[in-house]
């Protein structure tokens, strides 16, 4: 039987994928043809999707992006043969923008299906948990501490460090929550993790778990994803009934249970204190720190809080040792970051890569310039908070000290690329409006900054009292950036002032009078 | 979970939120850290959180109703009245601007005016690779256009 694949991941969903899968079903039939149609996860190719893979002799050969209308050119192409077609992309291993990667964490993106425990034991899965299990605590907290492994939600913590406290914190009671909340524009990848491989973090929340002692987890995430809370609930409870997850562990003294809870569209909760307070069943206010979370955290006990991309680099890193992964990377920034093209791209999706992959390679060679072909202005790297990139600095290496050197962040790895249509302006008064939307209103920098901040710069560009009011907004900036109580409020001058450095026009400023003015 | 009897009393509909808001409660262990998934859970049974279901919740988390009158009122998803038949959350976030969100949602306002749909602003649906994007009553749509958005706000009747 010939088996095909048809991505289940809801970006595939978003562009007709089940529409597809039945078409493709539905023909096959009609010409008496047997098939098995597997639904795997997305390869991360989006502008391929949906993206219709066949299992050939040679290899499996890619079809995309298919509309229901391409279904019976393609049986007619003999596509299950690998036939050609103008869709024809090839055998996937080969195609260049997959090829070009390094893939650890997002190894089985788009080979398995989500959840098939037997896919996911035969392309290496449970390796490192079932290592885990044999470890001690301290073993395995330095086998993280080894990789170099840094918060992947945007702080860039290191794991080891962030681990270590928990397990070195006496407690009656330790928690490992998963921050899930993954509400950067530009960023998927956590989404693609908890459709596309959800036992991956399962099993480095169940490390996490097993190396601190912690013994309940739960995994925050954000309602706008109901796919990959569906996806996650059902793996958990596959996980559960074969032991992978609950009390006994594989047999062993080893005790860890997981649960999944619902955000509700609040963007602040991807701050971890406010993440805490809304698993708490409150509103999702900021606390201060210290105390820090790893010392008192869910319900004023040690707790590990990582990013799902954090958790999930955990498994290849207790499996293959601290070393592997340490082993690619630059300077500080050791291992891996799946960097997530978005925005006005031509070929938009995943490219995981060792850190010190510039701007230009990621956006250029791999995206393929813009998707309207028009000149590429700006990006704006790590986020809704992170910086507006000028298209002259494209050739800056992606790692964490090189981007903070030039007043950036990598964050989550999301890249959004503008085109030269962009008005800055408009992207800077988005942010403050943005952060006037979502803050949690505790501390005052950002609540009324904000609202403060947006007037400044419609009176700007409107050319009230220019060069007043620029001062009045670098002041107001730096009072957000060294007054507010967490990222929200402090990082948000970063988008609005890297625009109005890099963009004075757009805000009808010239840019010598910027310099004078300084 | 089973849908709560509305309640007949005296020839008039008495309101069902309290009863149905103890039910969903009572199935949460009445614990006051499960306040969120309660509300969703009770949202999705009647469509909004009514007033009148606030100090049901409270008594049964053992909570005051300004708690949890808070915790409604702070999170997005929530609403205290009901929303129209059809719901269309339109990503306004910048990887959808980059590729013309702001212009898809002033057509979807003046498409949906007299509608019976409720347009909704999100930030970011992560379908950033293939914007713009949108969630007709729950359905991801990507790489939408004003023609198609013609099309998805037509098939809504």
């Amino acid at each position: 039987m010939i088996k095909v694949f048809v991505p289940r991941d809801s970006a595939a969903l978003a562009v007709g994928a089940d529409e597809v899968a039945k078409a493709i079903a539905k023909e096959a039939a009609a010409k008496k043809i047997s098939i098995q149609i597997i639904r795997n996860s997305s390869r991360g190719l989006f502008w391929l999707e949906p993206f219709v893979e066949v299992d050939t002799p040679k290899g499996r050969v890619g079809y995309g992006p298919v509309a229901v209308s391409d279904v019976k050119a393609l049986f007619k192409a003999k596509f299950l043969e690998g036939g050609k077609h103008r869709l024809a992309q090839g055998l996937v291993e080969e195609i260049p923008y997959l090829k070009k990667q390094e893939r650890l964490t997002f190894a089985r993106a788009g080979i398995t299906d989500p959840l098939s425990l037997e896919d996911y034991r035969a392309h290496g899965g449970f390796e490192g948990l079932s290592k885990a299990l044999k470890l001690s605590g301290a073993d395995i907290v330095k086998e993280v501490a080894d990789s170099g492994l840094r918060g992947r939600g945007g702080a860039g913590f290191p794991a080891g460090i962030k681990w270590k406290t928990v397990l070195d914190t006496k407690a009656d009671q330790k928690y490992v929550c998963c921050n899930a909340d993954e509400g950067d524009s530009g960023t998927y990848a956590d989404r693609m993790v908890m459709e596309g491989d959800p036992f991956m973090l399962i099993e480095g929340m169940a490390i996490g778990g097993i190396a601190t002692g912690a013994t309940k987890g739960l995994i925050y995430i954000r309602s706008e994803y109901p796919h990959a809370i569906a996806v996650m609930k059902e793996a958990i409870a596959i996980a559960e009934k074969a032991g992978w997850l609950g009390h006994n562990i594989q047999g062993t003294d080893k005790s860890f249970t997981l649960e999944v809870r619902r955000g509700a569209g609040a963007y602040i909760c991807g701050e971890e204190t406010s993440m805490l307070e809304s698993l708490e069943g409150k509103r999702g206010m900021v606390r201060a720190k210290p105390p820090i979370p790893a010392l008192e955290g869910l319900f004023g006990k040690p707790t590990i809080i990582n990013n799902v991309l954090t958790f999930a680099a955990v498994p290849f890193i207790i499996a293959k040792g601290g070393k592997a992964y340490a082993d690619y990377g630059m300077g500080r920034s050791r291992g891996t970051l799946p960097f997530q093209l978005a925005g006005n791209v031509k070929r938009g999706g995943l490219v995981e890569k060792a850190f010190g992959v510039t701007l230009s390679e990621l956006i250029n060679d791999f995206g393929g310039g813009t998707f309207t072909g028009k000149k590429a202005r700006a990006a704006q790297v790590g986020g809704p908070l992170g910086s507006y990139v000028p298209a002259q600095q494209f050739s800056m290496p992606m790692d964490y000290e090189t981007f903070a050197a030039n007043g950036a962040m990598v964050g989550h790895g999301g890249i959004v690329v503008f085109d030269a249509t962009v008005d800055m302006a408009a992207q800077a008064r988005f942010a403050m409006e943005f952060c006037a939307i979502e803050s949690c209103g505790k501390c005052t920098p950002c609540r009324i900054g904000s609202v403060r901040g947006v007037e400044v710069i419609d009176r700007i560009v409107a050319g009230e009292d220019r060069e007043m009011n620029a001062i009045v907004l670098e002041d107001l900036c730096a009072t957000m950036t060294d007054g507010s109580l967490c990222a929200m409020g402090g990082l948000t001058p970063m988008p609005v002032m890297s625009a109005f450095r890099f963009f004075p026009e757009d805000f009808g400023m010239k840019k010598q009078t910027r310099k004078a003015a300084e | 979970m089973a849908k709560t009897t509305i309640l007949e009393f005296k020839g008039k509909r008495a309101d069902p939120a309290p009863q149905m808001a103890i039910a969903i409660c009572a199935k949460h262990g009445d614990r006051p850290d499960a306040l969120i998934e309660i509300l969703h859970d009770l949202q999705e049974e009647l469509g909004h959180v009514p007033e009148a279901s606030l100090p049901a919740i409270a008594k049964s988390l053992n909570l005051s109703r300004a708690e949890i009158h808070g915790v409604v009122t702070f999170y997005h998803d929530f609403h205290s009245s009901p929303q129209k038949k059809h719901v269309l959350k339109i990503c306004a976030a910048e990887a959808c601007q980059s590729m013309g969100a702001r212009e898809l949602i002033a057509l979807a306002e003046k498409l949906t005016k007299g509608k019976k749909i409720t347009i909704e602003k999100v930030y970011c649906l992560g379908y950033c690779a293939s914007s713009p994007a949108l969630m007709v009553n729950g359905a991801p749509k990507a790489r939408v256009d004003a023609r198609s958005l013609k099309q998805i706000v037509a098939g809504l009747t």
